[in-house]
């Protein structure tokens, strides 16, 4: 009998170089993966190969097909299902996240800031594992004014003085002294009063506010509002932190963002950290950062709402919104009001604008697109009628006195 | 913009695909597989912070290599714009 020569790993892998100019990396993985599992030659290796080629290869978009058309209507029909709630992020009870059609629509728009900016911030190794640790970076991170460790606010008018009763709880929440509050206040270079810490409750602070003559009261009560004000620690913009543990480690999720800041804190791993303001990653991580993050949160809007929208859409919508270098909105004051036709821009929003100014401007149509077409009656240049003859034109030379 | 100190970091941030300036020949072979111009690319800012941590100037061709999940790994290119 003969015998059979299975195929080596060695050899399925020179197969699959061959195939790897067609084939995605991840058809090739998944290729390998099988068929070192299974007893086949050289034969049905390379018919098998074949066949995934042939079978990839006919399922590939074919050129002149409505992409756009199908993403739009791909996303736009599940939309439709969404509800119009605003809900709590799963897990954390006390942080609102907008998701649903405003989120989207939010996205879309590529607005500057998002109607809830929020961020995740991972911590790095010996500090990802300890409560303690993620606690204390938290409490750095928070921004706190004296505001948020106050109990009562006193104007005493006859001493022109204003007096600070703290919150024990609050300070011990923030990990904050009296001497902090103090500190924080005597920077204020604008507040020339004399700070004077209540000897009696450790909890009091009285600020003796000097005067020339006649004492001014809207002075008193402007000086109020600076002092409440008043930054003690934490970082601009990050309104309240909350250590959450997820999938094995202790993560910051923090209602405000402000990356560039968050990321040199020591102890914070900046290469996981992430906001879901696609602007300020724009700013900070460039532009292929800004269209991962349009893909990752429209993705998360939609699977959260239980929509099965292929991803495909998703990215051609994000490929299209960062084409020329920035995030642009896919509205008249971006992807759509930049066509190359008036009668297409017409066609989207504000017609008679688009048409005025057009005239002004004496453009013209060239009637390329789909929109354009579908007004003026002809066959839209998709599929099939894409494609145009070109011929080479062998014209006779003509003998005299031939008749055409 | 991102201050001196982090252009190491952004680099190797999760959300930052890999960039690298392409060689003349690479572009040469695109360009010519796609029939298309370097301008017809999809763009990217000279200011973008990946561009000036790499140090690419406006005309260079920036070679993306993408991780998809769809096709496991894609690479695309970008044309380096002033601004």
């Amino acid at each position: 009998m003969e015998t059979v020569k299975y195929v080596s790993e060695k050899e399925l892998k020179e197969i699959l170089k061959e195939a790897e100019k067609i084939l995605p990396p991840r058809l090739i993985n998944e290729l390998y993966e099988e068929l070192k599992e299974q007893a086949l030659t050289r034969e049905e290796v390379k018919k098998i190969v074949d066949l995934a080629i042939s079978e990839y290869s006919s399922s590939l978009i074919e050129p002149g097909e409505a992409v756009g058309t199908v993403a739009a209507q791909s996303i736009g029909e599940p939309s439709t299902q969404m509800t119009l709630r605003t809900f709590h992020y799963a897990g954390v009870r006390e942080l609102n996240v907008t998701l649903g059609l405003p989120r989207l629509i939010e996205l879309v728009d590529a607005r500057k800031t998002p109607s809830t900016p929020l961020m995740t911030v991972y911590l790095r190794e010996g500090y990802k594992n300890s409560k303690e640790k993620a606690t204390e970076i938290a409490r750095r991170i928070e921004f706190t004014k004296v505001e948020n460790v106050v109990k009562r606010v006193i104007i005493d008018i006859i001493s022109f003085s204003i007096i600070l009763e703290l919150d024990p709880e609050m300070l011990h929440d923030k990990n904050i002294t009296r001497d902090h509050v103090i500190k924080s206040l005597s920077r204020l270079k604008s507040l020339k009063a004399n700070i004077v810490p209540d000897p009696e409750d450790p909890y009091k602070i009285t600020i003796e506010v000097p005067f020339e003559k006649e004492p001014d009261y809207a002075k008193l009560f402007k000086l109020r509002d600076r002092i409440l004000n008043t930054k003690i620690k934490g970082i601009k913009g990050i309104k309240r932190v909350i250590v959450q543990w997820r999938n094995g480690e202790y993560v910051l999720v923090c209602d405000g963002s402000n990356l560039v800041a968050v990321m040199r804190i020591p102890g914070v791993d900046p290469t996981r950290t992430i906001s879901n303001n696609v602007k300020e990653v724009e700013e900070v991580l460039g532009i292929e950062a800004a269209r991962q993050l349009l893909i990752k949160e429209m993705m998360n809007v939609l699977e959260e709402q239980g929509l099965d929208v292929d991803i495909r859409h998703v990215m051609l919508v994000a490929d299209i919104m960062t084409r020329t270098g920035i995030v642009k909105q896919v509205g008249r004051h971006g992807v759509a009001g930049e066509k190359p036709s008036v009668l297409a821009r017409a066609a989207f929003e504000v017609t008679v604008k688009q048409l005025i100014d057009a005239a002004a401007r004496g453009e013209v149509d060239e009637l390329r697109g789909v929109a354009e077409n579908v007004i003026v009656g002809q066959y839209i240049p998709l599929g099939t009628s894409r494609v145009k003859l070109l011929m080479k034109l062998h014209i006779p030379t003509r003998t005299k006195g031939e008749e055409r | 913009m991102a201050p001196k100190k982090l252009t190491k970091v952004i680099l190797k941030h999760e959300l930052v695909p890999k960039h690298e300036i392409a060689k003349p020949e690479e572009v040469a072979e695109i360009l010519r597989k796609y029939g298309i111009k370097p301008e017809q690319l999809p763009w990217i800012k000279a200011s973008d912070p990946i561009i000036r941590a790499i140090g690419a100037k406006p005309g260079d061709v920036i070679k993306i290599t993408r991780k998809s999940p769809t096709a496991g790994e894609v690479i695309v290119y970008r044309y380096v714009v002033p601004g």
